[in-house]
């Protein structure tokens, strides 16, 4: 019995020389999923580690399964009573030493071979010195975001440049970016998939994490990411996506200045429906919820910021904008219709036609549209 | 007492197990009521699949989705598999080691009608505004935000079916301890016994959080007490450790005892003796102490540091190598055996790649780093309903089938068992191994659902139909059990023919004096010893003599009525606060009415001497053995 | 075993609440809950110093302005010594001397009374002169619900004590009641450690601030 076990175990170990086919199976793996979303396709210096690590550890529990299956099949076909017949009395092992030794040894240099990078990269991870770094001016080197969860919207300041966005995170590619987490009202967390882990955002305490952006990556999935909220937070859990714009740092410090530039600006309607617009999104009071300042603080107002809601690649986070300015505008009617069905439990609750008719819709929905600050 | 009554109607038979407290019978108590909760979070579960088939689909709405996945949940950890397990360590502990009853007969139906009532209370919130909606973990945050009275109901409701479980626990110790047959000494026991064993112990450690945790979070809601509230100066995270330090060993409490039916399992019907049996008791030892200090695992994402989160990592992957030993032990075991393919030993046979999947993901989990992708993603789902429903669901249906004929006399079908059993198989795999790749392509868990264009369609819609293979295996198994009843074909001692261990020696049911004189126990499996040696029956350790019985009570139950009356009244006094004592005026005087009932019998429990009564020799003389136990 | 055999000092066994199997089961069981209870109340005392002090705005009394030596020092001493009179009722207990044993319960259960008094007291005290209640702050509902756990104990020991001393007030000592005097002066001396742990954490390490 003990020659059996031993060759399956030397069957077993020579499964080392299988190592390319981990790699392989990685490759196959990042087939699974869409590049904005998967963590299979990690895109991004922290996904990339994770995702190593994930790789190592599934390479290293592919081998126990072996192990383990190759006993097992062995076991289950030769020791059958069908095959032994019922007079068959099994001698009645007590156990072996080294057999234990064995199984107890081996499974412990495996956890050792794969504490030792969790550790590593648990400590690498955790590391958030670089969102102290200063230039010889004083000025902070790193992009920190503030990032405000609450139920079912995501609120983004970048306090070092004074700007405030919501529901559509701009992040600049290719550097460590810092976010400060937290929540207003309940539990949520912060997981954008294709980029990094979650961290949790308590209503307690400010949590702070990095994620890298690859720019090359970013390109295969579009410039979108999609995020998501990870905890448990209410009926539309489900329905709280965030979306993520990365672009050059160029392109970002630009994004940024036509932020601060809009909040110097006069507002100058295009034509007289946006006028109009602006006129019903005040009458109605959506103006005391949402504010079109970009300088506001973060925290200060009950719904979104729509400084550049016109810009943003989804309406409410949900409802794809990308197709048409028909869509979009679609999109925001049927959002302001049918919030609270749409949301389930969300705080902003449908207006129908007796809140705010046909007319007044479309007008705001124009006004709405025209949130621009960086496209052309 | 003692002399029973030949022909018996309903009334007769709903008293008698009103107020039984025979171990054997209570077994059969948590069986039914533990059964009925499985069917109950069974379709919740199967509601959420058909939720979750195709993008975008409002099948149910989002708050009934949250309520559903919350009381799924809930309902087969406390309500479905901790009572399953509590009716086969009721059923055959005492009879695994030897004795004829457990410690505390009142105790034990005690603790049976504490779950009982708190599992009703919990589920007719159901009718009554609608149940919990913050997952079974219940974060504070939420669950304080959370409106109506579900949160109430939940944590009363485990509250009072908590006190049951750690009743049921110090029972199982005490028992263990202190009523062993002579010569069972510890390294003689059964690993069922020695799993229950350790897993009351955790049970006994692991409650009291748990109970000082809804505790908080039950004045928070109830009566205006501020622990979680952050602008009171609460803090949340309180919740979370209390909440996972009885979280997690709870994990082992379910599992440990799976292990025991598994180990007994396959050494029967590999006709071997366990190997490396030392080995085996002491990685169930480990495990239980090592299931103490890793509950922070579970939060990894909410921002404890590296430090901790590196600490927690290297000592959740520790509890792999005990788990490991235990597979290698399970495998030797039947290498070199004689393996007959019943219904029980397929379960066992098909629980060990189906746990080492799970397990496996667990140690994936256990790297903190990676953690923060898999975590609250459908990895984690199908992590632990890999190790839940592969370790415990499938020892809980093995259990089943091994079991049956020496609770009930009489031997489920196996070839409905072993369809059954391929039709659950498939069915797990098929929903669950899906969804580890479901996790890792970005969809969150508790999700209500998830929109298209996303990857997901497919998986999860492969995941759906793997659910109803179970639900059908499900039909099977109960289809199973009414034609087995209504066949009842009576079977002898040791119906399997392989049987190892005290329970097999005596009739099938047991009297319910259990041994008419305690039998001697000359070493591990001691019936296969006796059987070796050519007997067919254990060698008495005592000549035969007067037996003491515990006397029947009606108390227990009156003292866990009186605990759900006084739940009601403590939730609808927020009511009766907040409408300025207009309407729910009589919540106060319910909740006084009811504890009064509960330390009224308490009372007369106390003041009340109860010596029980004696079975006397000469009886037991004319009692022939297949009249036994149906009393 | 007759449970209602007549004992005299003599023929009475040296461990009677271990003599018969039940006793024996008792002593283990309540043991084991005790052990229990010992992990409720560190749940209790990690949740009171995670929230000591943690108080809404800064117009609230905190540990250090509350606290005051003199009387905890006193319910302390009440709760000890009441311990030591259950010892000695115990001892009572095992030489078979009801009447004995009855004295020094009765006793223990007036300074039990006393200690609830004192505290009541407090906790009347610290509602009136700092508003500091159990709604008030985290601060107040983790004080107020470690101490007041406690307090509950000390109530539950109090009635065990005499409801066991009016029902066996006319029968004495016998092997069916020992075990269960026995296990409430464990619980009692159980009360009193944690008694001891909150002097400790809440009262001196609250005064040092």
């Amino acid at each position: 019995m003990k020659e059996g076990f031993n060759k399956a175990m030397k069957n077993g170990l020579k499964k080392w020389r299988f190592l390319p086919l981990f790699a392989a199976m990685a490759f196959i793996l990042s087939g699974c999923g869409e590049p904005f979303l998967s963590t299979l396709q990690p895109a991004g210096e922290v996904a990339q580690k994770q995702f190593n690590l994930m790789m190592l550890s599934v390479a290293i529990m592919v081998l126990v399964i072996i192990v383990v299956a190759i006993v097992y099949v062995i076991a289950i076909t030769k020791f059958r009573r069908s095959k032994l017949g019922d007079d068959f009395i099994p001698k009645q092992v007590e156990g072996s030493h080294r057999l234990e030794v064995i199984w107890t040894v081996i499974p412990i240099i495996l956890l050792l071979i794969l504490a030792v990078p969790t550790v590593a990269l648990t400590f690498e991870l955790g590391d958030q010195s670089g969102m102290e770094a200063e230039d010889e001016e004083g000025n902070r080197e790193a992009l920190v975001i503030d990032v405000r969860a609450n139920l079912y919207w995501w609120e983004f300041a970048y306090p070092d440049q004074g700007v405030v966005t919501a529901q559509d995170l701009v992040v600049p590619t290719d550097q460590n970016v810092y976010f400060n987490v937290i929540a207003s009202d309940v539990k949520h967390s912060f997981w954008i998939p294709a980029v990094g882990g979650k961290i949790d955002t308590n209503v307690d305490n400010m949590n702070t994490f990095y994620l890298n952006f690859d720019g090359e990556k970013a390109e295969e999935a579009n410039n979108l990411f999609y995020g998501k909220c990870a905890e448990l937070c209410g009926p539309s859990h489900a329905l709280m996506d965030f979306k993520v714009q990365t672009m050059s740092q160029e392109d970002f410090d630009g994004w940024i200045a036509a932020m601060q530039e809009s909040a110097e600006s006069e507002q100058d309607f295009e034509n007289d429906t946006v006028a109009d617009g602006f006129a019903v999104f005040e009458e109605q009071g959506c103006i005391g919820c949402h504010a079109v300042d970009p300088t506001q603080q973060i925290g200060s107002s009950a719904g979104p910021n729509l400084t550049n809601f016109g810009e943003r690649s989804y309406t409410a986070g949900i409802l794809d904008n990308e197709d048409s300015d028909e869509v979009h505008a679609e999109n925001i009617q049927n959002w302001i219709r049918n919030a609270d069905v749409l949301k389930p439990g969300n705080t902003m609750g449908g207006y129908n036609e007796d809140d705010l008719s046909d007319e007044d819709l479309d007008a705001l929905t124009e006004y709405l549209m025209s949130l621009k600050v960086y496209s052309e | 007492m003692s002399t029973v009554a030949e022909k018996r109607g309903f009334l007769a038979v709903l008293w008698d197990y009103l107020t039984t407290v025979d171990h054997k019978k209570i077994a059969i108590l948590y069986l039914v009521s533990g059964g009925f909760f499985f069917l109950v979070g069974g379709i919740e579960a199967m509601l959420i699949r058909i939720q979750l088939a195709i993008p975008d689909n409002d099948f149910v709405s989002a708050g009934l989705y949250n309520e559903l996945l919350t009381m799924h949940g809930t309902t087969m950890i406390f309500l479905a598999a901790m009572p399953l397990l509590f009716a086969f360590m009721n059923a055959v502990v005492p009879l695994q080691i030897g004795a004829r009853d457990v410690a505390f007969p009142f105790l034990n139906s005690l603790g049976f009608w504490l779950f009982f009532f708190g599992g009703i209370f919990l589920n007719l919130s159901w009718f009554l505004g609608g149940a919990p909606d913050a997952g079974w973990t219940s974060y504070a945050s939420l669950s304080l935000a959370s409106p109506g009275h579900g949160i109430d109901f939940y944590v009363l409701g485990l509250q009072i079916s908590g006190a049951g479980t750690l009743i049921a626990g110090i029972n199982f110790l005490v028992t263990i301890i202190n009523m062993r047959a002579p010569g069972m000494t510890y390294m003689r026991m059964p690993l069922f016994t020695w799993s229950t064993f350790v897993a009351s112990a955790l049970i006994l450690f692991a409650f009291p959080p748990l109970t000082v945790g809804l505790f908080l979070m039950l004045f928070d809601r109830m009566f205006g007490a501020n622990f979680f509230d952050v602008t009171m100066g609460g803090n949340t995270i309180i919740w979370e450790h209390l909440f996972w330090i009885f979280g997690h060993p709870e994990v082992y409490i379910l599992i440990l005892p799976a292990f025991g039916i598994f180990s007994d399992i396959i050494s029967t019907f590999s006709k071997k003796r366990l190997f490396g049996y030392a080995a085996m008791v002491f990685a169930t030892v480990l495990i239980g102490f090592l299931g103490f200090m890793v509950w922070a695992h579970h939060m990894f994402t909410t921002g404890l540091g590296p430090t901790a989160n590196a600490i927690f990592a290297v000592a959740t992957m520790a509890i792999a190598v005990p788990t490991g030993v235990k597979i290698f032990n399970w495998l030797l075991t039947m290498w070199g055996g004689s393996i007959r393919f019943t219904t029980p030993m397929l379960y066992a046979v098909a629980f060990i790649p189906s746990f080492v999947a799970g397990g496996v993901t667990g140690v994936m989990l256990a790297s903190a780093a990676a953690d923060y992708q898999y975590h609250d993603s459908y990895f984690v789902v199908a992590h632990f309903h890999y190790v839940i429903i592969g370790g415990v669901v499938l020892g809980l249906l093995a259990g089943t089938h091994f079991y049956w004929p020496k609770m009930f006399g009489t031997m489920l079908n196996e070839t409905l068992g072993k369809i059954t059993f391929w039709l659950f198989l498939i069915g797990f795999h098929g929903t669950f191994f899906i969804q580890h790749f479901l996790g890792l392509m970005g969809m969150p868990r508790r999700i209500w659902k998830f929109l298209p264009n996303q990857g997901l369609d497919l998986f999860n819609m492969i995941s759906t139909v793997g659910a109803f293979f179970m639900a059908l295996a499900v039909i099977v198994l109960l289809y199973n059990v009414v034609i087995t009843q209504i066949k009842n074909v009576r079977v002898g001692n040791d119906p399997w023919g392989d049987g190892r261990t005290l329970e097999w020696a005596i009739p099938s049911p047991p009297p319910y004096y259990n041994f008419k004189q305690l039998p001697l126990v000359r070493g591990l499996d001691p019936l296969w010893i006796e059987k070796m040696e050519g007997r067919k029956e254990m060698t008495p350790a005592e000549p035969l003599g007067d037996i003491h019985m515990p006397n029947n009570s009606f108390i227990p139950f009156v003292m866990s009525l009186g605990l759900f009356i006084a739940a009601f009244g403590a939730m609808y006094q927020v009511d009766w606060r907040a409408s300025d004592g207009a309407d729910y005026v009589w919540s106060i005087p319910v909740l006084i009415i009811g504890m009064l009932i509960t330390i009224g019998s308490m009372a007369v429990r106390s003041l009340k001497d109860d010596h029980g009564y004696h079975i006397h020799k000469e009886e037991l003389m004319d009692d022939h053995d297949d009249k036994g136990g149906r009393e | 075993m007759d449970m209602n055999q007549k004992y005299t000092a003599r023929t009475w066994p040296e461990s009677p609440e271990k003599t018969t199997l039940e006793g024996k089961n008792k002593f283990l069981g309540f043991w084991l809950f005790l052990g229990g209870e010992t992990v409720l109340f560190a749940s209790l005392f990690a949740t009171y110093l995670a929230l000591k002090d943690k108080v809404p705005g800064n117009d609230h009394a905190l540990a250090a302005d509350m606290f005051e030596l003199p009387l905890v020092f006193i319910m302390t001493m009440l709760l000890l010594t009441s311990s030591l009179t259950s010892v000695y009722a115990m001892y009572h207990m095992k030489n078979h001397n009801y009447q004995k044993m009855q004295t020094w319960l009765l006793i223990t259960v007036f300074l039990g009374l006393a200690f609830l008094g004192f505290e009541i007291y407090e906790f009347n005290h610290y509602v009136h002169e700092f508003h500091h209640t159990f709604t008030s702050s985290a601060f107040g509902s983790a004080f107020y619900t470690l101490v007041g756990f406690h307090g509950a104990h000390v109530v539950v020991g109090l009635g065990w004590f005499t409801l066991l001393l009016v029902r066996n007030g006319k029968r004495g000592l016998n092997l069916y009641n020992a075990p269960k005097f026995f296990t409430a002066s464990l619980y009692w001396h159980f009360i009193d450690v944690v008694w001891v742990f909150i002097f400790t954490v809440v009262y001196l390490m609250g005064m040092v601030g």
